[in-house]
C-alpha cells in the first residue's frame, strides 16, 4: 500500500492546460495498489492524457467491474463521477450510462479476469454495439485481488505462483475486439509512458468504441518463475516471497523503445517478455492486416504493441439506433409523452 | 338423455388446434366481435413452448354477469385438433356441445350420450373453395368461425367489420375472409339445427373497456411515464412487453425535425447485461425499464443488490411463469414472489408493485418509473402470463396532462452551489433518501464514487462496521418511507368486520367476486383486501388485525404472498390460511370456493349465518 497522502499543493510551475488546470487537478485519491502495481502507471497515464486533452473532468463518467484493476478509477479524476459496479459488468452498465448521455467521456477499466472470464460475454457484446468509449483492460495474466489464480489471458505452459502449469488456450481481447467490429484496437505497456500516454489521447478522441489492451504487471502474483507476463523485481527474495503476505516494494517498471524495434523486458524471475513495437509505416486501417500481424507475432512469441487497428470514421451506437443528439436523460415530459389525446387514440384503436 | 345446457351471455366455449395453423388470430377474432357486442368476456390463451405443431388451447369465458376469471369445465368444444380429441370430448360438461370438422368421422369409441356433437365438414368446403394450400389452412379457422357465428347468433356486420379494419390497406385480402366466414355460416344455416341452446346476445356490458394485454399496457406506461432506455433479453411471457414498447415509441417518440428517436431499445445479450444497462441508465438520469420472467429475474440478482445498496433507480417487470428450464415456460404462475421480494445477496428488500388489470399495468408502469428515481432503488412490477399475454377487459387509459414526473432528489448545478454540506447518501429529510448527483452536472462540486456498502454519508470508501450498520438502518428507514408511497390495498369490507376475510393481489382478483358471491351463498360472509404493493402499508397489517382467520389467495405452492406478511408484519402463521393454486392454469372461482368451503367444514366452524343474527 502506498501511505504517503500525496501534498494538495500545487507547484507553481507544473503546467497548466488549455482550461488553466495542472495534472494535479486530473488525480484521484491515494492508490490503496500494491507499491509498483502496473495498474498505477495505466492511471497516471489515464491523468496525463485528460490533462493535456484539456478533458473537463467533470464531463467524463469512469466505470470499471471489480478487481485491483477496476478499483483504479477511484486514483484519477477525481472531479468525475466513478461507478465500480459488479464483476465483469461494467460494458452493460456503461452500456446503458452511454444511451441515457452521449456527451460524456466514458472511461471503462477492466481487468483480464474481469474482461476475459466472467465478463466475457460482456466484452464481445459492448464491442460489437460500438458505444462510444474508452474500454482499458490492466492486463496481469492473474487474478490480483483474489491472490494470483490463472486469468483466461495467461499463456498456455505458464506457471501459477503455485508451480502449477496453465493447460488452456489463452484469450487474446484485442485480436477479439478486431474481429468483432471496436473500431479503435491498441496494446500497450503500463510502464510505456511514451506509447500509453498518445494511444489514450486518441482512444479518447475516438468517436466510437476504443478498445486498449494494456499489459501490467502484478507485483504480488505474478512475480515468479514460469509467468510470461510479469516480472519479479529482485529475484534473491523469492525465499521471503514464500510469505503469502509480503509484498515487496518496488518501482514500476518502465519502457522506453523505438517503433518497430522489440524491447525485452526483464521478468524478476529471469524470464523475460518480448515486446515489437508496431513499425511507422504499419497501416492500422486495415482489419486483416492487423489480425495476421497479430497473429504472425503471437507465432513468433512476441506481443506486438501500439495502435493495431483504426476506423478513421467510426459509428457508435448513438447512430447506429438514430437516437437524438440531446442526451435522453435531459429529456422531460414536452418531449416524452405523447399526452392525453394520443392515449384517447390508443384506446380507441383497442375497442 | 342428458338436457342440453341452456344460457345466454354465460358459457365458456374452448378452441382446440394446432400451434402455428393461424387459429389465434381467428380466435381473437371470435372473442373480439362478443366484445364489441358488448358482452364481457375473457380470452385465454393455453399454448406449448413451440411454434408450430404442438397442440394449443384459446378458452373463452362469456360472462354477461362480467365473471371474468376463469371457470371450470367447458360448454363448447371447438375441437379442430384429432390429436386431443380424448381430452378434449373429456373436458366437456354433461349437456355441453363439441364442434369438430366432420371430413373425416369422429371417432366412434370417443363420442358422449351427454354431448351435443356438430360436424362441419370443413376441410372439404375449403377444398371446393380454395386453391391455395396456404389459404386453405389459413381459412378453416376462418370458417368455424362463420359456423359459430350462425350457431351462437355473432352479429354478421361486427365479423365482417373487423376483416375490413384488419386488412385495410390490403383490400384484396377481405373479399376471401368473408368467403370463409359465409362458407361456415351457410353450412351451419343450411345443415345443422340454429341457433344452439347456448349463445349470445347484444348486452351493454363493457361501457366504455377496452380490450388489452398488460404487456402492451405496461409498454405503453413507460412511453406515457417518460421511460428512454429499455434493455431486455427474450423471453417468454415478457417478449411482447418489449417488442410493443418499440413498436409504440418508433411511431409516438420522434423528433419532429429530425425525426430521429427519443428512446433506446437494446436487446442485450442476456437478463445479467439487460439489467446492468437498466442500472448504468438509471445511475446516468435516464428513466429506464427492463421486462424479463422468472430465469431472467434469477440471473439479475447481483445486481439488483448492487442498486438497492448504491441506491440506483431502475424498474422491472417479472412476468411470471412456472418453472425453470423446459416444461412449463408458457403456464402462469405468481410464484416468483419472494425472489423478487429478497432479490440478491445481503440484506436486501425491494418495493413491488402488484396489478390486477392492464389498467394497472400502465398506472403502475408510469408510477414505478416515478418511485424508482424518488426512492433511489429498484421497482419491480409482478405481472403474470395471464395477465401479460392475455386480452383482458379494462378500464380506458388516462392521462392527466398536467402531470409531472417525479424526478425524485436530484441536485442540479445550481443547487450544488447552494447545499453547503452535500454527501450523497446523508439523510437530510428525514425520509431515508440522500441526494443524488449526475454525472456531468458541475466543475468542481458533486462527483462521487458510486460502489455496493463500503462507504460513508459522503460516498468516501471505509470498511468501518459502525458506519456500514448506520447505512443499513437509514436503508430501513426508507423502506418505511416506500410503505407509505406503494399503492394502497383495495379493501371491500362493510361498516362492521366480518370475522373472516380474504387476501388476494394480480391476477387472483378477477375469479374473486364470483368466488366470494358463492361463498356467501353457502353462509360464508368475507370481507376482502386486494394488496397492490410491498412493503404493506399499515392499511395491509389493519386488515389482518381486524379479522380472526384471513385467507391468503395466490397462485404458487409456498404461499409466498403469507410468507411476506408473516415475515415483514410480525403474524401468527395460524391466522393466515393459505389458499393455493399452481397447476399452471388461471385461477377459477371453484378453487377458492372449494378450499375457503373446506376448511371452514374441516374447522366445524359455525357458518356465519348461525352466529350472526
Ligand atoms: C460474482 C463474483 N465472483 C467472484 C468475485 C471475486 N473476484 C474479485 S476480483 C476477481 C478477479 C479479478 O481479476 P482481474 O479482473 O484480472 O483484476 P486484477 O485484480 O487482476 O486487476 C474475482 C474473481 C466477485 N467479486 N464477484
Ligand atoms: S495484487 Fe497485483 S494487481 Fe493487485 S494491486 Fe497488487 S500488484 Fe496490483
Ligand atoms: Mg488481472
Amino acid at each position: 500500500m502506498t501511505f504517503v497522502a500525496k501534498p494538495k499543493t500545487h507547484h507553481p510551475k507544473l503546467p497548466r492546460n488549455e482550461l488553466g488546470l495542472t495534472r494535479r487537478d486530473y488525480e484521484g485519491a491515494v492508490s490503496t495498489l500494491c507499491a509498483g502495481c502496473g495498474h498505477d502507471s495505466v492511471s497516471a497515464a489515464i491523468i496525463q492524457a485528460c490533462h493535456e486533452l484539456s478533458i473537463p473532468a467533470h464531463r467524463v463518467a469512469k466505470l470499471s467491474g471489480i478487481g485491483c484493476s477496476s478499483k483504479t478509477p477511484t486514483y484519477f479524476l477525481g472531479k468525475s463521477h466513478g461507478f465500480n459496479s459488479v464483476h465483469g459488468r461494467m460494458p452493460s452498465v456503461a452500456t446503458g450510462a452511454n444511451m441515457a448521455n452521449r456527451e460524456l467521456y466514458y472511461i471503462g477499466i477492466s481487468g483480464d479476469g474481469d474482461s476475459a472470464s466472467i465478463g466475457l460475454g460482456q466484452f464481445a457484446h459492448i464491442v460489437r454495439r460500438r458505444i462510444n468509449m474508452t474500454y482499458v483492460v490492466d492486463n496481469n495474466g492473474t487474478y490480483g485481488l483474489t491472490k494470483g489464480q490463472f486469468s483466461a489471458t495467461n499463456d498456455k505452459g505458464s506457471t501459477s505462483k503455485k508451480g502449477v502449469p496453465n493447460l488452456y488456450e489463452p484469450i487474446d481481447l484485442a485480436m477479439m475486439a478486431i474481429q468483432i467490429g471496436a473500431t479503435f484496437v491498441a496494446r500497450s505497456f503500463s510502464g510505456d509512458k511514451e506509447q500509453l500516454v498518445p494511444l489514450l489521447k486518441a482512444a479518447l478522441k475516438h468517436e466510437g468504441f476504443a478498445f486498449l489492451d494494456v499489459i501490467s504487471p502484478c507485483v504480488a502474483f505474478n512475480n515468479h518463475n514460469g509467468s510470461t507476463k510479469s516480472y519479479e523485481y529482485v529475484r534473491g527474495h523469492s525465499s521471503a516471497l514464500a510469505l503469502a503476505d509480503l509484498i515487496p516494494t518496488r518501482d514500476a517498471i518502465e519502457v522506453d523503445y523505438a517503433p518497430g524495434a522489440a524491447e525485452d523486458v526483464a521478468m524478476p524471475d529471469g524470464s523475460t517478455l518480448r515486446l515489437r513495437k508496431l513499425r511507422d509505416d504499419y497501416d492500422p486501417r486495415n482489419r486483416v492486416t492487423a489480425m495476421d500481424t497479430l497473429m504472425r507475432m503471437n507465432e513468433k512469441g512476441e506481443i506486438v504493441t501500439g495502435l493495431l487497428f483504426l476506423d478513421d470514421d467510426p459509428s457508435d451506437c448513438h447512430e447506429i439506433l438514430g437516437t437524438v443528439d440531446e442526451p435522453l436523460a435531459s429529456l422531460g415530459e414536452a418531449e416524452l409523452c405523447p399526452g392525453s389525446e394520443r392515449l384517447e387514440t390508443i384506446n380507441a384503436a383497442f375497442r | 338423455m342428458t338436457v342440453p345446457i341452456q344460457a345466454v351471455n354465460d358459457f365458456v366455449i374452448k378452441f382446440a388446434n394446432v400451434n402455428g395453423s393461424g387459429s389465434a388470430s381467428a380466435n381473437g377474432m371470435f372473442a373480439k366481435a362478443l366484445f364489441r357486442m358488448g358482452i364481457p368476456c375473457a380470452p385465454r390463451n393455453i399454448f406449448p413452448s413451440n411454434i408450430q405443431g404442438l397442440p394449443t388451447w384459446f378458452e373463452v369465458r362469456v360472462s354477461e354477469a362480467g365473471h371474468l376469471g376463469r371457470r371450470e369445465g367447458i360448454d363448447l368444444m371447438v375441437a379442430m385438433n384429432a390429436e386431443t380429441y380424448a381430452d378434449d370430448v373429456a373436458e366437456v360438461r354433461p349437456g355441453g356441445f363439441l364442434l369438430h370438422d366432420s371430413t373425416k368421422p369422429f371417432p366412434k369409441a370417443l363420442r358422449r350420450d351427454d354431448v351435443t356433437f356438430i360436424g362441419v365438414p370443413i376441410a372439404e368446403l375449403i377444398l371446393h373453395e380454395f386453391s391455395d394450400p396456404k389459404q386453405r389452412q389459413l381459412f378453416k379457422n376462418i370458417v368455424y368461425v362463420g359456423a359459430l357465428a350462425e350457431l351462437l347468433q355473432i352479429e354478421w356486420d361486427v365479423l365482417t367489420g373487423m376483416l375490413e379494419e384488419q386488412f385495410k390497406g390490403k383490400e384484396k385480402l377481405i373479399g376471401p375472409n368473408v368467403r370463409a366466414l359465409e362458407i361456415g355460416r351457410d353450412y351451419a344455416r343450411d345443415y345443422l339445427e340454429t341457433p344452439l341452446p347456448i349463445r349470445v346476445r347484444r348486452c351493454d356490458g363493457v361501457g366504455d373497456s377496452i380490450l388489452i394485454d398488460g404487456n402492451t399496457a405496461a409498454a405503453l406506461g413507460f412511453l406515457w411515464g417518460g421511460a428512454t432506455v429499455a434493455a431486455w433479453y427474450p423471453i417468454t411471457p415478457s417478449t411482447s412487453l418489449a417488442e410493443a414498447f418499440e413498436q409504440h415509441a418508433s411511431k409516438l417518440r420522434k423528433d419532429p425535425g429530425s425525426d430521429r428517436h427519443r428512446f433506446a431499445v437494446l436487446q442485450a445479450e442476456d437478463e445479467l447485461s439487460a439489467i446492468g444497462m437498466v442500472i448504468g441508465a438509471g445511475w446516468n438520469g435516464a428513466r429506464s425499464f427492463t421486462a424479463t420472467s422468472g430465469p431472467g429475474l434469477s440471473l439479475m440478482q447481483e445486481f439488483l443488490g448492487l442498486a438497492y445498496f448504491a441506491e440506483i433507480p431502475a424498474v422491472l417487470v417479472d412476468v411470471q411463469r412456472a418453472g425453470p428450464s423446459t416444461g412449463m415456460p408458457t403456464r402462469t404462475q405468481q410464484s416468483d414472489l419472494l425472489l423478487a421480494a429478497y432479490a440478491s445477496h445481503g440484506d436486501t428488500k425491494h418495493v413491488l408493485l402488484l396489478p390486477s388489470t392492464p389498467k394497472e399495468c400502465f398506472d403502475f408502469a408510469v408510477e414505478a418509473l416515478d418511485l424508482a428515481e424518488r426512492l433511489q432503488t429498484p421497482i419491480m412490477i409482478m405481472t403474470d402470463l395471464d395477465l401479460g399475454m392475455n386480452d383482458h377487459i379494462s378500464p380506458p387509459f388516462q392521462w392527466d396532462d398536467a402531470r409531472r414526473y417525479d424526478r425524485g432528489k436530484v441536485l442540479d448545478a445550481d443547487g450544488l452551489e447552494q447545499v453547503k454540506d452535500w454527501g450523497r447518501y446523508l439523510d437530510v429529510d428525514g425520509d431515508g433518501i440522500g441526494w443524488r448527483t449526475l454525472p456531468g452536472t458541475h466543475p468542481e462540486k458533486g462527483s462521487f464514487f458510486t460502489r455496493g456498502t463500503s462507504r460513508d454519508e459522503y460516498a468516501k470508501y471505509t470498511e468501518r462496521g459502525e458506519i456500514y450498520q448506520r447505512n443499513m438502518e437509514r436503508l430501513q428507514k426508507k423502506w418505511a418511507t416506500a410503505a407509505t408511497l406503494v399503492p394502497k390495498a383495495e379493501i371491500r369490507e362493510g361498516a362492521k368486520s366480518k370475522p373472516c376475510g380474504v387476501i388476494f393481489y394480480g391476477t387472483s382478483a378477477p375469479p374473486m367476486p364470483e368466488a366470494l358471491a358463492a361463498l356467501k351463498q353457502q353462509g360464508i360472509d368475507l370481507d376482502s383486501m386486494r394488496v397492490r404493493g410491498f412493503p404493506f402499508g399499515a392499511e395491509v397489517y389493519e386488515f389482518i388485525e381486524r379479522h380472526e382467520e384471513v385467507f391468503v389467495i395466490e397462485q404458487n405452492r409456498d404461499g409466498q404472498l403469507r410468507s411476506l406478511l408473516v415475515i415483514e408484519g410480525d403474524i401468527d402463521p395460524a391466522r393466515l390460511v393459505p389458499v393455493l393454486h399452481y397447476d399452471g392454469m388461471p385461477l377459477s372461482a371453484q378453487v377458492v370456493e372449494r378450499q375457503i368451503a373446506e376448511h371452514f367444514a374441516a374447522m366445524r366452524k359455525p357458518r356465519l349465518s348461525e352466529v350472526t343474527p
